[in-house]
């Protein structure tokens, strides 16, 4: 198992190095020149060349990667140019809040994605079956901005039952329960996509391994029927399931972006869109980058999981 | 296979004169009663239909539409659905609905469409050329696509986009850009299925030319998963190409989208006015029903 997890770690060093590259080139394609937008159009060439010289953008490109790179390693993520704050500073705060707000839309998914799925499959082409069904094919379709703005409608607006948008109320106290009624929307907003899809998902693996060989040995030596699901039927079922869990993970941490919008969510996601609106490349950088790396390391934690329940994945 | 001759020319004339066969009396038959059970399954035909009609209306919109979607009446601002004229109503600027929503889904199915087959064909091409020649070429590009698929598909797709300047062009870029991993990964998949195949040995046998071998037995092999894969993709990216919109990075105001018309409506609807907002609402409804009909169709054809 050390072994699996060395490797897993070590494999990914390079693409982690390519996704700096590649972040690093993101802002190279954006147009207009840092100089002119740092100093405005009136600037003098002088200025601008003096500008560019204390910035190290009068350096060839790999340089500059390679500055950039040893100051991303050290924390040091830059200014912002919209607030002069440090990006650090700006970012990680947010970052916690959607970390919030994936996780517990992640559970949501989880629980509902997990019951629905597994019921649905043990009573295949009931009633229940295809009504469940056919409702995850209706939230897996629709976009959650529009769900979210849907659900803002019922709830928010027309029943007053919950908060419209942000993460503390003004005049509340800002206590736990004042954030947990915020992140109520759009917890449900965006996990009902994934929920969907995980719900589908089980419910194939499930009945996928109902039909399998052992199965029907198990059920003739005469084992109950909940232990038969529970011990033959969905520990064999889990490894896909996982794997596409983990991948709802990823959606969540990059895909919570619109919902984050619609509710005005403080986290990375309205982070991201403020600082587009307001071409602060160097938080789009390091927004993305973070985003980008606890996508890696998700993935690499789905491994790990899908290693320890299958023996046969650590041999391969 | 096995009737052909020993010698290696005469092979690779006669792989490359082998020209399409014509359509017998049989195949015409299967494809007839391949339609017959589409037909059959309600669900589908449905579903078809109902994508067939949106097609065909976004593509005549203004046959149908009385107004052009940008034409603006301030005298006529906010009209209710149903109202003489203006059946689906008039947003904020007096704007006729039905004929932004016809024009708007123009944008949105181009959105759908263009960078799927694109990327498809990039993909296609990549996950081909690297599950045929593996070694090094296979190495290279296949760690390459890795590093995109790092990213969260839509971060990646707005990360993109909000760098350039917001526009149709720099929506359909970074969805294709975000899209050519999915493809190429699927592709090199099934050709690393097809490549052993027994057929394939005996071609290569017979001293046909890898490039020939490439295009003439492998790709027709790998292009049904890819083709099946871009129908589902296509319902998924009109939703991405909307929520770009919906952020402002794809198309610009004036010109209708959906994603930017749901963007649009809730400005209306100030917190606590309580008001139902039915032109933001038929938008919305439109953009998951066209994904849905898309999702359907694969799964049965």
């Amino acid at each position: 198992m050390t072994a699996f997890v060395a490797r897993r770690l070590v494999g990914v060093l390079p693409v982690i190095l390519g996704v700096s590259i590649v972040i690093f080139l993101l802002v190279q394609l954006a147009p207009g020149d840092a100089a002119t937008a740092l100093l405005g159009p009136q600037a003098t060439e002088a200025a601008k060349a003096e500008l560019r010289h204390a910035l190290g953008l009068d350096q060839a490109l790999p340089l500059q990667y390679f500055a950039w790179l040893s100051r991303t390693l050290t924390g040091d993520f830059g200014k912002s140019i919209a607030t002069q704050l440090p990006v650090a500073t700006l970012v990680l705060p947010r970052f916690v809040n959607t970390l919030i707000l994936a996780f517990s839309s992640l559970l949501l998914a989880i629980v509902i994605g997990y019951s629905v799925g597994l019921f649905a499959a043990l009573r295949a082409r009931s009633m229940f079956d295809r009504a469940s069904m056919a409702t995850a094919l209706l939230a897996g379709s629709a976009p959650p901005f529009w769900l979210g703005l849907i659900l803002v409608l019922l709830f928010a607006i027309q029943l007053r039952w919950l908060p419209v948008s942000g993460m503390r109320d003004m005049a509340g106290d800002g206590g736990p329960f004042d954030v947990l009624r915020h992140l109520v929307l759009p917890t449900v907003t965006t996990a009902l996509g994934p929920a969907a899809i995980i719900a589908r998902i089980v419910r194939s693996t499930v009945i996928e391994a109902l039909g399998r060989p052992h199965v029907r040995v198990a059920r003739s030596k005469g084992l109950t029927r909940a232990t038969l699901i529970r011990r033959h039927v969905i520990l064999n079922a889990l490894p896909p399931v996982i794997t596409i869990t983990g991948l709802q993970l990823g959606y969540l941490l990059g895909g919570a972006l619109l919902t984050e919008v619609v509710f005005a969510w403080p986290g990375l996601g309205s982070l991201l869109y403020d600082s587009i609106t307001a071409r602060d490349l160097p938080v789009i950088q390091a927004t993305t980058l973070l985003i980008a790396l606890s996508f890696v390391l998700a993935n690499i934690v789905v491994d790990l999981i899908n290693a320890g329940l299958d023996p046969r994945l650590r041999e391969a | 296979m096995s009737s052909l001759p020993a010698s290696g020319s005469a092979v690779r004339s006669k792989l490359a004169s082998a020209a399409p066969a014509p359509i017998e009396k049989s195949q015409a038959g299967a494809r007839f009663w391949r339609l017959k059970s589409f037909a059959r399954d309600r669900g589908a035909l449905v579903s078809g239909l109902f994508l067939l009609a949106m097609v065909l209306a976004v593509v005549f919109a203004p046959l149908i539409a009385h107004y052009g979607p940008d034409e603006a009446d301030n005298f006529a601002r906010y009209k209710p659905i149903g109202t003489l004229d203006h059946i689906l109503g008039t947003d904020q600027q007096g704007r006729d609905m039905l004929a932004r929503l016809l024009f708007g889904g123009r944008v949105s199915l181009l959105v759908g469409v263009v960078p799927t087959l694109v990327a498809g064909a990039i993909g296609l091409g990549l996950g081909l050329t690297a599950g045929f020649i593996r070694g090094l070429v296979d190495q290279i590009i296949m760690r390459c696509l890795d590093v995109v698929f790092a990213f969260p598909m839509v971060l990646l797709a707005i990360a993109i986009a909000g760098s350039m300047r917001p526009g149709v062009l720099t929506e359909i870029l970074a969805i294709t850009i975000v899209l050519i991993p999915y493809f190429a990964r699927l592709a090199r998949t099934a050709t690393e299925g097809v490549t052993p195949m027994p057929f394939i040995e005996a071609a290569r046998a017979a001293g046909g030319a890898p490039m020939t071998i490439m295009l003439r037995y492998v790709l027709p092999n790998v292009f049904s998963p890819v083709v099946v894969y871009a129908t589902t993709l296509m319902g998924l990216m009109i939703v991405v190409g909307s929520g770009l919109s919906f952020l402002g990075l794809g198309v610009q105001p004036p010109t209708a989208d959906w994603g930017a018309m749901v963007a649009g409506g809730p400005r209306r609807a100030a917190p606590g006015s309580a008001c139902h907002d039915p032109a933001r609402l038929r938008h919305s409804r439109r953009v998951a029903r066209v994904q849905l009909s898309r999702r359907r169709r694969p799964r049965r054809a």
